[in-house]
């Protein structure tokens, strides 16, 4: 009597199931092609990073915390921190990380920009899309792993999907957030000129809401490299996998050097896309 | 045949061809508003009617307005009073739910998105209350906006604009941000950027509201200075009757939605239309209103420039005053000369009065309002005179008067602070002014300002 009745079960966990079912068997050729985009973006990137000598890399980086932060300890810092992962011996595995970061980003930001501008042009799909937002967000990361599996199979693939699903939402919304944000009085202006809906989204609103994306940016790339540990569980090469295996074997100082190297990864790709984000409210016109 | 000219401005103005017309618009908010457009009883029902049947609200109620070519049409408002909306109509910024606006004598309520387009790059020009201008670019890419929306090259644009730029004075400013200009400047590039494309109709939403009252009033007389320049055909909305009166050709007082009085400032100040316009009217400062022309006096005796010193000074001693104006031929003022400066004059054997004007001399236009001729007395122990374009004496200006309107203008304020409380209640007001208004003197406190 106490108990919630029994008759009252909803079968979402069979509906999904055959729904995930239904598209493997059917619509496998898609998942073909999205999986060969998935694997062409890691693997462009896996090669470049680690074709490069690792003082390139660590120069590279250097450079660019110089460039972004404008402070004389950023590059003595970050850099550094690149060489401690180096000195722990982690050095590819952690570029096969920020390969499989910078992919899931790349194509986050493909798929996420343009869903954005699309969300902050109609009510209706914004209103849509919020709820499914949330929920992407909020479901626990691992609930993406089992789709990923059976759409992909073992390996980097779902790991890039994966991490996609997880790591797409910020961008969407903040880009959606950042035009809704652009003054009306603006785009009025821009109206009464004769400027198209095409000049206005280019010329006015991207623009003045690129400080707002790059914050959806900065918050897409640091939800990715937060993937990277969980995606490994697939069989995603790297830092991640690392730690999986320490954990297998408890071995407590070699988790802890892995564990240190992607807190140190993290801190780094964060202070970096952060500073150019702040850097762009600041941006002079060019002439 | 200069008379005749002269004369007939007024007719002239009335044969100029129509640029805009607005014909029965409607613009009503909410759901369905069609609905009160085409049923004939919810179109005269009143506002809060058609609210409660409908649930829409009626932002403007059968509008009809021409304005000419090279006209300078002001619409005036409080705020929710429509105006704001109609400007927007005219170049369907907001989409009027009946009615048409011709430009040119073509109906644009029909256009497609195109044909839209190309009328706002090529015909109008806008001015926003809130500038809008690009926060990221600078003036001078905001003031070739138009330009660059129209395909025009960059090289030719920035010529076009930095023409503009310096119009409105601000060279030197082209590379900087708008947001490191003050709220005046930044306007002038709206400004700039509106007549960049060379429009034929300026459209300007409340453009210098936003502005404190001396920057409002030195932007007023140079977009005054750029419509005698360029004579665009001018649309300006306002909420402010002193800026509407100063700067209109004509004006159409706007309340409601509806639009209750068309007519030249003269025409709505002499004859307001009904209560609403009367008490509009009464606001304003007279400071700012009344102008010299209708302040002026006669003076009680006028030299000429052939007479002698010697009879200048029996002249003014006569009338018993220790100054004159001084005229030459065809009535064209000359300067003032005093009993002092007539009698060195006699001393030094002189014999022609040019030789003893007093080279401190104020002179205004007729048109001018009193508010002007304050630093003008200020610097001047005399009276202003009042001269027409053609330099010729009109009459003149005694500091006591100036001083006199600007009291009655403090008193007013006082009134209006006791007063705020019941401003719904435009007559209770009126009978109020009138009786505090009786209670003081102004007169006894002028004589005494006019000496210090």
């Amino acid at each position: 009597m106490m108990d919630f009745p029994g008759f009252l079960k909803l079968p979402l966990a069979g509906w999904i199931d055959s729904a995930v079912s239904w598209i493997v068997v059917n619509l496998g050729a898609i998942l073909d092609v999205i999986g060969d985009v998935l694997l062409g973006v890691l693997v462009a990137f896996e090669r470049a990073l680690l074709w490069l000598p690792w003082f390139v890399v660590l120069i590279g980086v250097a450079v660019l915390a110089w460039f972004a932060i404008r402070k004389w300890w950023a590059p003595v810092l970050l850099g550094g921190f690149l060489v401690i992962i180096g000195s722990f011996g982690y050095w590819d595995l952690a570029m096969m990380t920020l390969a499989l970061i910078f992919a899931a980003v790349v194509i986050s930001l493909l798929i996420g920009i343009p869903t954005g501008i699309a969300m902050a042009r109609s009510d209706t799909f914004a209103g849509v899309l919020r709820p499914i937002l949330d929920g992407m967000q909020t479901m626990p990361s691992f609930v993406y792993l089992i789709p990923a599996l059976m759409f992909f199979g073992l390996g980097k693939v779902p790991a890039v999907f994966a991490t996609v699903i997880y790591a797409v939402p910020p961008v969407i919304r903040l880009t959606n957030v950042g035009i809704r944000g652009v003054s009306q009085s603006v785009i009025e202006a821009a109206k009464a000129f004769g400027a198209t809906s095409r000049q206005i989204l280019w010329e006015v609103q991207l623009p003045l809401a690129f400080p707002s994306i790059m914050v959806g940016i900065n918050q897409t790339t640091m939800m990715a490299l937060a993937m990277v540990v969980i995606a490994s569980m697939i069989g995603a090469r790297g830092l991640g996998m690392e730690v999986l295996l320490a954990i297998n074997r408890i071995e407590v100082g070699r988790g802890f050097e892995a564990g240190l190297s992607i807190v140190m990864l993290a801190i780094l790709i964060d202070r970096i896309t952060h500073a150019l984000a702040a850097r762009q409210q600041h941006t002079k016109p060019s002439h | 045949m200069a008379e005749e000219e002269q004369g007939s401005t007024q007719i002239l103005d009335a044969d100029r061809e129509v640029c805009v017309e607005v014909r029965n618009l409607w613009k009503v908010f909410g759901p369905n508003p069609r609905q009160v457009v085409e049923d004939p009883e919810l179109r005269n029902a009143s506002k809060d009617r058609i609210l409660q049947d409908t649930g829409c609200v009626v932002g403007l109620r059968d509008v009809s307005f021409e304005v000419r070519r090279g006209e300078f049409f002001v619409l005036m408002g409080l705020s929710g009073s429509g105006k704001s909306t109609l400007i927007r109509c005219v170049i369907r910024l907001a989409e009027p739910t009946a009615g048409s606006v011709l430009i040119n004598g073509d109906d644009i309520v029909p256009y497609d998105d195109d044909k839209l387009g190309e009328l706002r790059r090529s015909t109008t020009g806008m001015v926003f209350q809130h500038f809008g201008l690009l926060p990221h670019r600078s003036v001078l890419d905001n003031v070739a906006y138009g330009l660059k929306v129209r395909g025009v090259p960059e090289a030719e644009r920035y010529e076009r604009a930095q023409v503009y730029i310096e119009k409105v004075g601000l060279k030197g400013w082209e590379h900087h941000l708008p947001a490191a200009l003050s709220g005046g400047m930044q306007q002038r590039v709206g400004i700039a950027r509106a007549l960049t494309g060379d429009p034929e109709i300026l459209l300007l939403d409340e453009p210098f509201s936003g502005l404190d009252p001396l920057i409002r009033r030195q932007m007023q007389d140079e977009l005054m200075d750029l419509q005698a320049e360029l004579q665009k055909t001018l649309l300006f909305v306002t909420h402010d009757l002193t800026e509407a009166l100063k700067v209109a050709d004509r004006m159409a007082i706007m309340r409601d939605g509806e639009i209750i009085q068309i007519g030249s400032p003269e025409e709505v100040i002499t004859n307001p239309s009904d209560s609403y316009v009367r008490q509009f009217v009464q606001d304003a400062s007279p400071t700012k209103v009344l102008t010299a022309r209708s302040v002026m006096e006669q003076p009680p005796v006028l030299l000429y420039s052939w007479q002698g010193p010697k009879a200048a000074l029996q002249i003014l001693r006569d009338a018993n005053v220790d100054s004159a104006f001084v005229v030459a031929r065809k009535g064209r003022l000359l300067g003032m000369v005093t009993v002092e400066g007539l009698v060195r004059l006699i001393r030094r054997r002189g014999t022609r009065l040019r030789d003893a004007l007093d080279p401190d001399l104020a002179t205004c236009s007729a048109d001018a309002v009193v508010e002007d001729l304050v630093p003008m007395v200020a610097a001047s122990r005399y009276p202003v005179a009042v001269v027409d374009e053609d330099e010729r004496f009109l009459g003149e200006v005694y500091v006591s008067t100036i001083i006199a309107t600007m009291i009655r203008e403090q008193e007013e304020e006082e009134e209006e602070e006791e007063e705020k409380a019941s401003v719904e209640q435009a007559e209770v007001v009126d009978e109020d002014t009138g009786v505090t208004r009786e209670d003081s003197s102004p007169t006894g406190d002028s004589g005494e300002g006019a000496k210090s």
